[in-house]
């Protein structure tokens, strides 16, 4: 079969029998939607319960806890297994399959099995432009034989001040270079902070007018974190 | 050179995310002065300042609140702290250096208002910055600032604040909204507008971190005093987030209406030694793109509007030379491909389409021609969809094409040679192309 028969006018269909490819792997057409679980049937740990309950109780309509319930089965099972979602389901009396719609609309919920640590570089505009491409490759091919470790493109992290960046297991890192990848691998091996020099957190802002008050009186000269590497703890506020 | 500053005054203090600085700096105490006041007087004192939306669309916040019925409905306010546009990182700053003035600002708008039920949308990826909000909510929880008869007043409010997990669509309102009510976050058909049926069918005012940040500083010097600042149509203060290839990336907050050549070479250092502007994004990904020579353009909302492009969320992206337009083009185009939500068909496939045509302009498999039918494109998505996601790729593509027309073109020609000279091997044909769309298919 190849797509030469369908410009001949055959319509082409996949295994499953459909004309657009779609989930193949592990989808039963035959089989029923899975209902509601049933509490008896379904065995969940009391504090996953009670932490998805204490969610639900924040809301007027229960079903707005569905993220951040998917948010805990995740941290707590490292990703949205079929378990880890029946658990879900059966905690917020919803099916698995609105559950599964619901987290396979959004980038961070992971719904195969994932590595313990997952680094994710930015590749949209500003970070592509300066290099964030390049950041990737070498990320991927640093990552390559550490079984724990995945490396993801995602799009606009909002940190485009330290481009090319990357989230690392949801700690910011920048600005990057192609050399840092080995690094980066490194110290997640070694369970270490993650290029402690270039994290967000640690950065200070940019406007140099900062330390002045509302009245802006005195610049503070050359703007701190400029170069945006080496810079530490020190914070420059409070200057006035 | 004084600017004034209101959110990032001092914002490097460090602890400042903590309620022990925040106070010690006069924290709350506009909110202690707000409650003094009748409810009515709030709005008003807001609607005085003519701050408009900070998020993107650059809507008054007074005339929106004024929006909520008047009635006894159950009513809500949502602060939209999902900033995902490519270029924008202002409140991520606010949110994690100073999430008090966030809070401070949210139980004023809501006493304004008279509502008794918040939430902050906060994107997913912003792990950190989740963590010092929630902190920061936890301590004025505990401080009387949130929850029963805050501050003896007798006005309640409840915040929650509801992270997100990974998705551009939830930072347009109404996909916030069903998303925050625990569904895909699909865009609503508008109107009814959020202000008169949004969450849970209940009227809600949904507000960006940046404006609900400014409402302390309003109440503090009132309405008139901040309508001073910047432009007539434009008051107040931004945060401007640059990037791109220029020296001193950041955020700045600058008055509205100063010259762009003052962000863009002032604040920001201007491009890279020996390098020049090629072109650059006034406010954010989904704006048309300005050229150099039109950096004396004043940058407020409506100046930029005349200049045939917007203010958006305020993010700055500077080019250089040495990228090219169509490198420029297949970057956003990926990024909207991706993120569109799929629910109306001119954006899902203008986007898809759009992306993949984009690659045939740099192997070789496309025509001058094309160029033409990728700005069709681009005109048929714009305006025929729930939400403005496919706007917001067409109208920065649409103004490329046109002002970098000779340069995309002569890409596509280099390319076609190349393809050409190259071995057979090496050209990709169309049918290698469909697998790469269609895996399983051949």
């Amino acid at each position: 079969m190849s797509a030469l028969d369908s410009q001949a006018g055959k319509v082409y269909r996949f295994e499953h029998g459909s004309r657009v490819p779609g989930p193949h792997e592990g989808v039963e057409l035959t089989k029923d939607p899975a209902a509601v679980p049933d509490p008896a049937l379904t065995p969940v740990p009391d504090d996953l319960r009670a932490a998805i309950e204490a969610r639900m109780a924040r809301y007027p309509d229960p079903t707005s806890a569905s993220v951040p319930a998917l948010h805990l089965a995740q941290e707590r099972y490292g990703w949205c297994s079929p378990e880890a979602i029946e658990q879900v389901a059966c905690v917020m009396r919803l099916t698995p399959a609105y559950l599964t719609s619901v987290a396979s609309f959004y980038d961070m919920f992971k719904l195969t099995p994932a590595t313990k640590h997952t680094v994710f570089v930015c590749t949209n505009i500003t970070c592509g432009l300066l290099g964030g491409d390049s950041v990737y490759e070498h990320l991927c091919a640093a990552a390559q034989g550490h079984s724990d470790v995945s490396v993801r493109e995602f799009e606009c992290l909002g940190a485009c001040d330290i481009a090319p960046m990357a989230s690392v297991d949801g700690e910011y890192v920048g600005p990057l270079e192609p050399g840092d990848a080995e690094r980066i691998v490194e110290d997640l091996e070694q369970d270490r902070p993650v290029l402690e020099a270039k994290q967000l957190r640690r950065r200070p802002s940019a406007d140099p007018y900062i330390g002045s008050g509302t009245d802006g009186a005195s610049p503070a000269g050359d703007t701190p974190g400029a170069a945006g590497e080496g810079t530490t703890d020190a914070q420059p506020g409070g200057a006035a | 050179m004084s600017t004034p500053h209101f959110i990032f005054d001092r914002i490097d203090e460090p602890g400042l995310n903590t309620l022990a600085v925040y106070e010690r700096r006069g924290g709350y105490e506009s909110l202690r002065k707000a409650l003094q006041f009748p409810a009515d007087a709030v709005v008003e004192e807001i609607s005085a300042s003519g701050i408009r939306g900070r998020g993107g669309a650059g809507f008054r916040m007074g005339q929106k609140a004024s929006f909520l019925p008047k009635n006894d409905a159950v009513r809500y306010l949502v602060c939209n702290a999902d900033e995902s546009e490519p270029g924008t990182f202002k409140d991520r700053e606010i949110l994690q250096k100073t999430p008090h003035m966030l809070i401070e600002g949210l139980v004023i708008a809501c006493f304004g208002t008279n509502i008794h039920q918040a939430f902050i949308y906060i994107r997913g990826e912003y792990e950190l910055q989740a963590q010092l909000l929630q902190a920061a909510v936890d301590e004025a929880y505990a401080a009387g600032y949130l929850g029963e008869d805050i501050l003896g007043s007798g006005f309640s409010l409840e915040l929650t604040v509801h992270r997100g997990a990974g998705a551009y669509i939830c930072g347009e309102e109404t996909g916030l909204l069903d998303s925050l009510e625990g569904r895909r976050g699909n865009p609503r058909l508008k109107p009814p507008f959020p202000a008169v049926q949004g969450l849970y069918q209940g009227p809600t005012l949904i507000n960006n971190v940046e404006t609900l940040s400014t409402v302390p500083h309003i109440i503090r010097i009132g309405g008139a005093e901040y309508a001073k600042l910047g432009t007539e149509t434009s008051t107040g203060t931004k945060l401007i987030s640059i990037s791109g290839d220029v020296q001193r990336p950041g955020n700045y907050e600058i008055e509205l209406g100063i010259p762009a050549r003052d962000i863009v070479y002032g604040l920001a250092g201007g491009p890279k030694p020996g390098h020049e502007i090629k072109m650059w994004f006034p406010g954010g990904s989904s704006s048309p793109v300005l050229l150099p020579e039109d950096l004396d353009v004043a940058y407020d909302f409506d100046s930029l509007q005349k200049a045939g492009t917007m203010l958006g969320s305020g993010a700055i992206i500077v080019i250089d030379e040495t990228h090219t337009a169509l490198d420029v083009m297949r970057k956003v185009a990926k990024f909207y491909s991706h993120e569109s939500c799929g629910k109306c068909v001119p954006c899902r496939e203008g986007t898809n389409w759009t992306k993949k045509m984009l690659a045939r302009f740099a192997t070789g498999d496309a025509t001058p021609m094309d160029i033409d039918i990728l700005a069709s494109i681009q005109q048929q998505i714009m305006g025929h969809c729930l939400c403005v996601l496919g706007d917001a790729m067409a109208m920065p593509l649409g103004s490329i094409i046109k002002k970098f027309r000779a340069e995309l073109e002569e890409e596509i020609l280099s390319a076609r040679e190349h393809a050409a000279n190259a071995p057979a091997d090496d050209a990709v044909p169309v049918l290698a192309g469909l697998a790469g769309a269609y895996p399983g298919a051949l």
